[in-house]
């Protein structure tokens, strides 16, 4: 590859409760498109993703972050350039404009959203457009890489189908975009694939 | 009876002897005989508190009398290991908060140095043992609810809003960003039951040592006097015990990354 990797997991385990979630887990995500991570549940796929922005750390291996690891990297500093939105969107008290902050009218067009929402209670929005603002709230901080958890799989047909073009074009827009997906059609929209296997185990 | 309420006043017309107190265990077996008779299952453990209160007790009654009796440096000594059994007691509440004990202690050491410490200070109270001993077991059993209950409070509001509170870390806000909301209600449900109790005081029930003092013989304003001094020490000795504990749980509660500790991840 001419590029050097956005991130690469080095020989990777993360411990659970009852035994390793991942274990030996090696790969590289390139800096250009989107990258998707699929597999079934119970693969530990959340669990690779959390990585990337330090909610949790590795019980062994070693995750880069451009080339250095990304304990070495003050862990505010490393969220801000790697923005994770999680699977079931998180609305915090107060009006869309309250949550996404920054030029909210802007945030919220570039995701698809209607900029005359902003001053909506945020726990009013539909979960379809929750998770639009929840999108918008993590590009106000201008990040590198975007980690999204399943983001259409709390969502119906009509909602999936707007989010993975949504995705699609902030691949194109020049972020590094990572989706964790157990839907293999999403393979399909990918530019690079990663696909993970559950461990011989009883995942909880 | 010897315990009988005087109408020209409110005080004891004697001192309660041992046979008075046997006498009043007649009221116990009343309570004995309802928990049989409505099957509550209670008899036991009311006979074991009947008898575990008596022991105690006197047993506290002869050291205090130890103590008062011109054996002052073992005042220090007292309330040290009052405060030692309440940070236990406390502890054994909040299993699941690391280093629980440790919180424990600082908390309701802080709230007992820091609130005697005024009263002492100001000349509110003399330094005397039979004044520092009681009002600081109110302090110490004040302090270790309000520590317990924000211990606990704590650790299981995070693990219940853990979605919320890793969506506020994902956004880059520190740990004492993203837990605050939970941290206050945790502090104001420790301090809520001192501030309502403190609102209620003479409307709702007469409180312990305004009793207390009454049926000792000491004039009713006198016994407010104290009572309120009482009050107020027991609302700042809440509110120390409420932030000390509170902060260090939420540190505890965080790694130095900002990340919430696994045990708080992991469990359901």
């Amino acid at each position: 590859m001419a590029l050097e990797p956005r991130f690469e997991y080095r020989d990777v385990r993360v411990n659970g409760d009852g035994g390793p979630i991942v274990t030996g887990f090696c790969a590289v995500i390139p800096p250009e498109g989107l990258t998707v991570i699929v597999g079934p549940s119970g693969a530990g796929k959340t669990t690779l993703l959390r990585l990337l922005n330090r909610l949790d750390d590795p019980d062994d291996g070693v995750v880069l972050f451009e080339g250095r690891d990304v304990r070495q990297y003050d862990a505010l500093e490393l969220r801000r350039r790697v923005q994770l939105v999680g699977q079931t969107p998180v609305t915090f008290p107060g009006t869309v404009a309250d949550n996404v902050g920054g030029d909210t009218g802007a945030l919220l067009a570039r995701v698809g959203l209607d900029p005359s929402l902003a001053a909506r209670e945020a726990d009013r929005l539909s979960v379809g457009e929750a998770q639009r603002m929840a999108l918008a709230r993590s590009l106000a901080l201008a990040p590198e890489v975007l980690a999204l958890d399943e983001p259409t799989s709390a969502l119906d047909v009509v909602n999936k189908a707007g989010i993975e073009q949504l995705v699609r074009e902030l691949a194109d827009s020049g972020l590094t975009v990572v989706m964790v997906s157990h839907d293999p059609r999403h393979a399909e929209l990918a530019d690079h694939v990663i696909e993970v296997h559950p461990l011989n185990r009883e995942e909880p | 009876m010897t315990l009988m309420l005087a109408s020209s006043g409110s005080a004891l017309s004697g001192p309660v002897t041992l046979g008075d107190v046997a006498l009043s265990v007649s009221l116990v077996a009343v309570a004995v005989a309802i928990s049989a008779w409505q099957r509550l299952g209670l008899e036991a453990d009311m006979t074991v508190a009947t008898v575990r209160s008596f022991v105690q007790l006197i047993a506290v009654g002869y050291i205090l009398s130890y103590i008062f009796n011109g054996h002052g440096w073992l005042t220090v000594l007292a309330v040290a290991v009052m405060v030692g059994v309440a940070s236990l007691t406390s502890r054994s509440r909040a299993k699941r908060v690391p280093w629980s004990g440790a919180i424990a202690l600082a908390a309701i050491a802080t709230a007992t140095v820091a609130t005697l410490g005024v009263l002492a200070v100001l000349r509110i109270v003399p330094t005397s043992a039979r004044a520092i001993i009681p009002l600081g077991s109110m302090i110490i059993s004040g302090a270790m609810n309000t520590t317990s209950l924000v211990m606990s409070r704590l650790r299981d509001d995070f693990a219940s809003n853990r979605r919320e509170i890793e969506a506020r870390l994902s956004l880059a806000q520190t740990s004492r960003q993203a837990s605050r909301p939970w941290l206050r209600s945790a502090l104001r449900s420790g301090m809520l039951p001192s501030v309502d109790s403190t609102k209620v005081v003479g409307l709702v029930a007469l409180p312990g040592a305004m009793t207390g003092m009454i049926l000792a013989g000491a004039s009713p304003l006198a016994a407010v006097r104290v009572q309120l001094v009482v009050m107020y020490m027991l609302l700042g000795g809440t509110a120390f015990a409420a932030l000390v504990a509170g902060h260090l749980t939420t540190g505890r509660l965080f790694t130095d990354s900002h990340q919430l500790v696994k045990s708080v991840r992991r469990v359901p």
